[in-house]
């Protein structure tokens, strides 16, 4: 993928659109998989390598029309085998094709809640398009129908009609719902429960809403008025909001059931416990988890040095530890914080990063310098305790480990030394024991994450759990799927109790 | 958000302020902390230790040194206003149980956080021995409430303008030379005097505790700032803490991460005061 214009985007597509839109009952299968895929427009990559403005512009109406009609409308819909929600992808793409829009989001808010954020951050590349013929026939994924791109281009379609519908809640039921953590699984669970007439009170640890969407992702992938547009629809609706207030400390889980009334709780405290490498040097000043570094830019407002009073540290040479979303978007930050030069250490190889593909594309565009079969192995201070240096090994790949990918193998006596002054550690995320060290009689695994039973159902009474908290760190969308079980299941019980 | 119910001036940098804040009274215990914000979209987020708390009044006693651009305006702020992010109690409590004799050391505003601390203690029937310190007579605090707790009292001041011109150190040196020895010193103060408390008791194998005070960010456990090495470990401080084994704590690295935004920091305040002054000049 190399960089193509807006201006140039937008002009092909509307060139093509008008060469099919007379024909567009008569397309065969094979014209359809003549039309070029329509590429992301974005903005410059030296431009917003200095702002934090959203790198993904949005398809015209033209590429989102043009990219609709590669759809084959197949029988057997392998795209929808790959959604964890189930949208019903050839549905509403056929609806965009004809210029339905309206109709196209409909049909996708009938199984997912939050489009415009799905349709920004999923890894679509693993889920739906992965198993999309187009792709499969033209033998090459990032050819499939750009169902994500589609997603994003009708929820922001519906948003700027003024259009998005606030709804229905039903009559009051005297039910109250406990929501801990305002993530993406929070705030499905809230909808859904607060459509059924329950009254909805969230409880979030931080002053502002939305989870990782607002401390972790950037503004520059994920803008904060979109998920400021999805709380509001939650107030609008009557959900309460909480905010600085942390479960299991100022007050305990068990008290929101006995003192408080509560008929349900759900959970969805995300993952949140920063991983760190275990090797030497990982105090130094100039050491940082991405959960820090991300969550002063974002959270914290540290981008905008001049006004706020959260600093943010003053690299110029960044190395970042890892291959996910989460490292991509600490050396994409640390670039647009001012770092002159930014290296992603990863100890596998390109195939095997866990990070969405089309943020490697633009992290590479942006002139970040990749670093594959790469660990750190130590981290070198200078006198005053700062990072100035750090050493790393070179790897090589050999068997398939568990996971099936190839294990990295360290090579012997390949040490060589890099000079950096930050080092931003982006290796994963634990669960955080804060509520499990105060409900003692709720059970989690090993790995500290909450067990549930298939309709997300705790060890204890009327405790659900969802999100990264009872998978692990995962992603937005599974996070969500949780959460619409788990409220279906809370729904379930309350009517139930309602009944007598 | 809480409101100020109470501000008392101290001594010249130093506010005692009463918050309205109902839940956090009621489930707070000696040695937690609450975490505030002075503006909840471009603040910063600082810990202070809770002084006191009185569950009735649905109350918490916050004291604080102005030290920079947060504690200033704080500072600036008065009884009726609203503190916009106000999230606590944070951190493990002091683990209180009788140990005997705790001798309890606090130096400049060190001194509030200990207050509950050392009247739990006692409350739990040890025989409690307190020593206060600063840099001069302004600087000493609460010291009418101290005195209603100890046993035994001693301040003292580097400049000797109060009690014992001395540093924390010596009075503690000399407790810890008696026969019996104290069953526990409990430090909390500047990190370099913590330092020196803990390189004191440490040749009389006297349980030293300290109360650090890193940066922090979320409080939660969430961002790993706040950690420290405590005998090989990475502990995080906001929630393994504040109160750690002080003859185990890295003090060095742990004062080199305090000071990580000393420069930014003093860039930012010289732009402030230059602003400031060019106000006025207009
Ligand atoms: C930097 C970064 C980038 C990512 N990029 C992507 C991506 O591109 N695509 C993707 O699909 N996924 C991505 N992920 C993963 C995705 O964000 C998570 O899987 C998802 O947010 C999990 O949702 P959740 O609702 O379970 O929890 P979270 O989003 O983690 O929200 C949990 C909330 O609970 C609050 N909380 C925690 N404890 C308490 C308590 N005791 N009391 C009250 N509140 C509490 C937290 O403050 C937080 O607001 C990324 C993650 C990170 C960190
Ligand atoms: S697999 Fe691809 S081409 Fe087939 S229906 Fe799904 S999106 Fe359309
Ligand atoms: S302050 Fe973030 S982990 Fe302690």
């Amino acid at each position: 993928m190399s960089y193509q214009s807006p201006d140039i985007l937008s002009a092909n597509a509307k060139k093509i659109l008008n060469d099919y839109i007379h024909n567009v009952e008569n397309l065969k299968a094979k014209d359809r998989l003549k039309i070029p895929v329509q590429d992301m427009p974005a903005q410059d990559p030296i431009v917003r390598g200095h702002n934090l403005e959203e790198v993904a512009i949005g398809y015209t109406m033209e590429e989102a029309r043009v990219e609709a009609l590669r759809c084959l409308e197949c029988v057997k819909q392998t795209c929808i085998d790959g959604c964890p929600v189930k949208i019903d992808i050839p549905g509403f793409i056929k609806h965009i094709a004809y210029g339905e829009f309206q109709n196209a989001v409909d049909v996708i808010k009938e199984a997912s809640l939050l489009p415009s954020i799905c349709g920004r951050v999923c890894p679509q590349e693993t889920q739906c398009q992965e198993n999309c013929k187009v792709g499969i026939a033209l033998k090459d994924v990032d050819k499939s129908v750009a169902i994500g791109r589609l997603e994003r281009f009708v929820a922001d379609w519906e948003r700027e009609q003024g259009n998005v519908k606030i709804p229905h809640v039903k009559p009051e039921t005297g039910k109250k719902v406990a929501i801990i953590g305002s993530g993406p699984a929070g705030l499905v669970v809230a909808a859904d429960v607060r459509r059924e007439g329950h009254s909805v009170t969230i409880f979030e640890a931080f002053h502002k809403l939305g989870g990782v969407m607002r401390y972790g992702i950037p503004e520059f992938r994920l803008p904060n008025d979109i998920v400021d547009e999805e709380i509001d629809t939650l107030v609008k609706m009557g959900v309460e909001i909480k905010k600085n207030y942390v479960v299991g400390r100022t007050r305990k889980l068990n008290d929101l059931i006995e003192k408080d009334g509560f008929d349900a709780v759900f959970i969805g405290t995300g993952a949140g416990l920063p991983m760190f490498m275990g090797i030497e040097g990982e105090n130094l000043v100039g050491v940082f988890s991405a959960n820090e570094y991300l969550t002063r830019a974002n959270l914290m407002r540290a981008f905008d040095k001049k006004n706020a009073d959260t600093p943010i540290y003053p690299s110029k040479i960044v190395a970042v530890l890892g291959g996910g979303n989460v490292a991509m978007d600490a050396a994409r930050m640390a670039l647009r914080l001012g770092a002159e030069k930014v290296y992603v250490i990863y100890r596998r190889t390109e195939v095997e990063m866990p990070a969405r593909k089309e943020e490697v594309a633009h992290a590479k565009e942006e002139g970040i310098e990749f670093n594959f079969l790469t660990n750190a192995k130590k981290i070198l201070g200078n006198e005053k305790g700062k990072v100035n240096a750090m050493e790393c090994l070179r790897y090589e790949l050999g068997e398939p480990d568990s996971s099936g990918r190839r294990r990295p193998v360290v090579i012997e006596g390949s040490e060589f030394i890099i000079d950096v002054d930050t080092v931003i550690v982006a290796i994963g995320n634990g669960s955080n024991p804060l509520i499990k060290q105060t409900t003692p009689n709720l059970e989690t695994n090993k790995w500290g994450n909450i067990i549930v039973d298939e309709n997300q159902k705790s060890s204890m009474d009327r405790v659900f759990a969802g999100g990264d908290i009872v998978l692990g760190a995962a992603t937005v969308i599974l996070a969500m799927g949780e959460g619409r079980k788990a409220a279906a299941a809370i729904n379930d019980m309350l009517a139930k109790e309602i009944a007598g | 958000m809480a409101k100020i119910v109470l501000k008392e001036k101290l001594s010249d940098t130093v506010y005692k302020m009463k918050l309205d804040a109902p839940s956090i009274a009621e489930e707070r215990a000696a040695g937690q902390f609450i975490i505030l914000q002075i503006d909840e979209d471009l603040g910063e987020r600082i810990p202070l230790t809770i002084a006191d708390a009185d569950i009735n009044e649905g109350t918490i006693t916050i004291i604080f040194q102005v030290v920079g651009m947060t504690t200033d305006e704080l500072s600036k702020l008065n009884e009726g206003d609203d503190i916009p992010v106000l999230v606590g109690p944070l951190g493990t409590p002091t683990h209180i149980k009788k140990h005997g004799t705790i001798v309890c050391v606090g130096g400049g505003i060190g001194v509030a956080p200990l207050h509950p601390i050392a009247e739990a203690f006692k409350a739990a029937g040890n025989d409690v021995k307190i020593i206060i310190g600063a840099r001069n007579k302004d600087l000493i605090i609460m010291e009418e409430e101290m005195r209603k707790i100890a046993d035994e009292l001693i301040i003292c001041t580097d400049d000797g303008s109060y009690g014992r011109k001395a540093l924390v150190t010596e009075p503690l040196k000399e407790l810890c030379e008696r026969d019996p020895k104290p069953d526990m010193v409990i430090a909390i103060g500047p990190p370099i005097m913590m330092k020196f408390c803990a390189e004191t008791t440490r040749p009389y194998e006297v349980y030293t505790e300290v109360s650090l005070n890193t940066i922090m960010v979320d409080g939660t456990g969430m961002c790993g700032g706040c950690r420290v090495n405590v005998g090989g470990e990475v502990k995080f401080v906001c929630v393994d803490g504040p109160e750690f084994d002080g003859h185990k704590v890295d003090f060095d690295n742990m004062m080199a991460r305090l000071n990580s935004y000393k420069e930014i920091e003093q860039d930012k305040h010289t732009c402030y005061i230059d602003s400031m002054y060019e106000e006025k000049k207009l």
